[in-house]
């Protein structure tokens, strides 16, 4: 038997629906938010792990590009003995050729001398304890020293002690302690091969090419005049600009040497965009296992919240049993209520999260990162996590019996 | 048992009119290690327009009749007629679109729901008719002017008193115009005058033509009925057959 027009099947409006939930949320809002809280807790835990991963991954990237890929070297490749190339590997104004490139911070020529000369702290016959010995002698530009990033107490030499063929010298914080020297502000001497050169500085510390702390570091243009020309494989150090390593490497050599750049062998650190990616992934891969996990507490949070809640509106659900509601009406008016607490939740989460990144890595100096998917993802995350909490309380106050709700 | 009564017709027209409610040996048990047989087989019919009382102790099988007749549950055996429509032979969506349409419920403890207003209370009972809001609200606020609450429109619930919150649950009850108003001990939580009171408004309602059933262990409650049903350990008779027993 069927009911005739005179008795539709009880139905709702949509917009009713939504009014329905909406006031069940909205108009009870310490329950709303004490039951939203799991998916508050989840959706800013996500957000925060995944804002704090990605900000340190950046962090990470901002390593990589600093100490690695700001980084350019040139090497003299030997020429080949049948070429009639037997000019110097370098012209003498490395310094002024390459900095003239944009991109590069500092640049400058380097060489070890072989074999090193007599280090003595005092002219040698005078120096029982030749103290010096299994110490380097360096010559350089001064633009090698900068690129290398010296922390110098005292002062760099300059392009003046280069036009002056100058005797004086750096000597690294290692090579210091050796020969017992301490400080240079009384500008003492170190002899080499018996020939005194003034220390103007002591390099304290380097970011690349560590063998200047166990070195004494002289003027290039002094070295050539006192031991000729390099008899080893000279080597030029580029500090560049992040990101401008690959471009500095393919105009590198024309600059110094354009008339036959073949000669010059340029190392360019490899992209470290592999190597970051992996440790992006692992990282991310972690922060994520966490947040989902996060994500799952929330989700049975809000789930025990809500069926505390259904038990708590027995009467309600009975009461509109009574009135024409059909177990799906119920349900999908509960489903609605969790995914509204859900997306709220979701709301508040993603703007707490973003916060505590934005918090930890003012904390940490870092600059604060965050992918757009994981900003606009996330409340629909914690509707989705609405929707799924609400599944089983929905479906358990559909299958209410009007008689027992009411009479609860 | 009793036998199906119908009031007489002042115009002679019993035999075109479709009684409101018509019970043909409808009974109700509930297994178990013991039968219980809440309900014995029982003929009633109610005529639109009656005002009936069913009266009896707690446990005597009067709640089990209001769920019955109310469609919120079914008999055990037996053929439940509601406005004319067999409803044994209607699927649990029908049964309830049936008594969205047809009935009004009044509950003793209100049932009201306490985070929306009065009108929306009221509208509540139109929502699961597919009505349009602007009508449902016109229609809630007229009904509640009829009952004597047209000053307490936006208030909530919890800032009533009892005898008004049943009003609330009785302009619910009376939104879409129903055939039947079933009214569970509808002044069991009121005192003494508030209960003349909401008696006076039913009265009142029944004169203007609404059927309406109240179940009540109450003599006095009962008195105020047109016609009084009694029933006793599951048997239902039209007059009292021992007074004294159901006080």
């Amino acid at each position: 038997m069927r009911l005739d027009a005179s008795v539709p099947r009880s139905r709702i409006r949509t917009g009713d629906m939504l009014t329905e939930a909406w006031s069940a949320v909205s108009r009870r809002p310490v329950r709303s938010l004490l039951t939203a809280l799991g998916t508050i807790a989840g959706t800013g835990a996500f957000t925060a792990t995944l804002g704090i991963a990605a900000t340190a991954s950046a962090q990470i990237s901002e390593r990589f590009d600093l100490l690695k890929a700001t980084e350019v070297r040139v090497q003299d490749a030997a020429p080949n003995p049948d070429s009639a190339d037997t000019d110097p590997a370098f012209p003498g104004d490395v310094d002024a050729r390459l900095q003239r490139l944009n991109g590069v911070n500092h640049a400058g020529l380097y060489w070890t001398l072989q074999p090193a000369p007599t280090i003595t702290k005092l002219p040698g016959r005078l120096d029982p304890d030749q103290n010096g010995q299994g110490l380097a002698v360096i010559a350089a530009t001064p633009g090698a020293i900068d690129a290398a990033r010296a922390e110098i107490t005292g002062r760099n030499f300059d392009t003046g002690h280069l036009d002056r063929n100058s005797h004086v010298a750096l000597i690294g914080a290692a090579a210091a302690r050796q020969l017992k020297i301490v400080r240079v502000d009384n500008q003492p001497a170190v002899y080499l091969n018996d020939v005194p050169y003034t220390l103007i500085g002591i390099i304290d510390d380097v970011k690349r090419n560590p063998d200047l702390l166990l070195a004494i570091t002289i003027p290039s243009s002094t070295a050539v005049e006192a031991w000729g020309p390099p008899t080893v494989p000279t080597n030029v150090l580029i500090d560049v600009q992040p990101g401008a390593a690959q471009l500095i490497g393919t105009q590198a050599a024309l600059a110094l040497r354009p008339q036959n750049p073949d000669r010059l062998q340029v190392l360019v650190p490899p992209e470290p965009k592999n190597l970051r990616r992996g440790v992006e992934n692992d990282t991310k891969a972690l922060y994520l296992t966490l947040a989902v996990l996060a994500l799952a507490i929330g989700t049975i949070g809000i789930t025990n919240a809500t069926l505390v809640a259904v038990l708590e509106r027995t009467h309600e659900i009975g009461l509109r049993r009574a009135l024409g509601a059909q177990p799906r009406h119920i349900a999908t008016q509960l489903i609605t209520e969790t995914a509204l607490l859900g997306t709220t939740g979701g709301i508040i989460g993603v703007t707490l999260g973003t916060v505590a990144t934005i918090a930890t890595a003012i904390a940490r100096q870092w600059t604060p990162t965050a992918s757009n998917w994981t900003l606009l993802a996330t409340p629909l995350l914690g509707t989705i996590t609405g929707i799924l909490a609400g599944l089983q309380p929905a479906r358990k106050a559909g299958n209410m019996a009007p008689v027992e709700s009411l009479r609860a | 048992m009793t036998s199906p009564t119908g009031p007489p017709s002042a115009e002679g027209e019993s035999a075109e009119r479709v009684p409101v409610v018509a019970l043909e040996q409808v009974s109700k048990s509930y297994p178990g290690a013991t039968i219980v047989h809440a309900l014995q087989p029982t003929d009633v019919v109610v005529w639109p327009g009656e005002f009936v009382a069913i009266e009896g102790p707690s446990g005597s099988g009067k709640s089990t009749l209001l769920n019955i007749l109310g469609l919120l549950d079914t008999p055990t055996s037996g053929r439940y007629l509601l406005d004319g429509y067999d409803t044994s032979r209607l699927s649990a969506s029908d049964a309830t679109a049936l008594r969205a349409f047809r009935i009004g419920f009044v509950f003793q403890s209100f049932h009201l729901v306490n985070y929306r207003t009065v009108v929306e209370n009221v509208e509540l009972a139109a929502i699961y008719r597919h009505t349009k809001p602007r009508h449902r609200r016109h229609a809630a606020i007229e009904v509640l002017h009829q009952v004597g609450l047209g000053h307490r429109l936006w208030v909530k619930p919890p800032t009533l008193s009892g005898g008004e919150r049943q009003r609330v649950a009785i302009a619910r009850a009376l939104l879409g115009s129903p055939a039947l108003m079933l009214c569970d001990e509808p002044t069991g939580n009121l005192d003494t005058r508030t209960s003349g009171s909401i008696l006076d408004l039913l009265d009142e309602l029944h004169h203007q033509g609404l059927t309406v059933i109240i179940i009540t262990h109450d003599p006095t409650v009962a008195a105020r009925a047109q016609r009084r049903l009694f029933i006793t350990d599951g048997i239902m008779v039209e007059t009292p057959v021992d007074a004294g027993a159901l006080t």
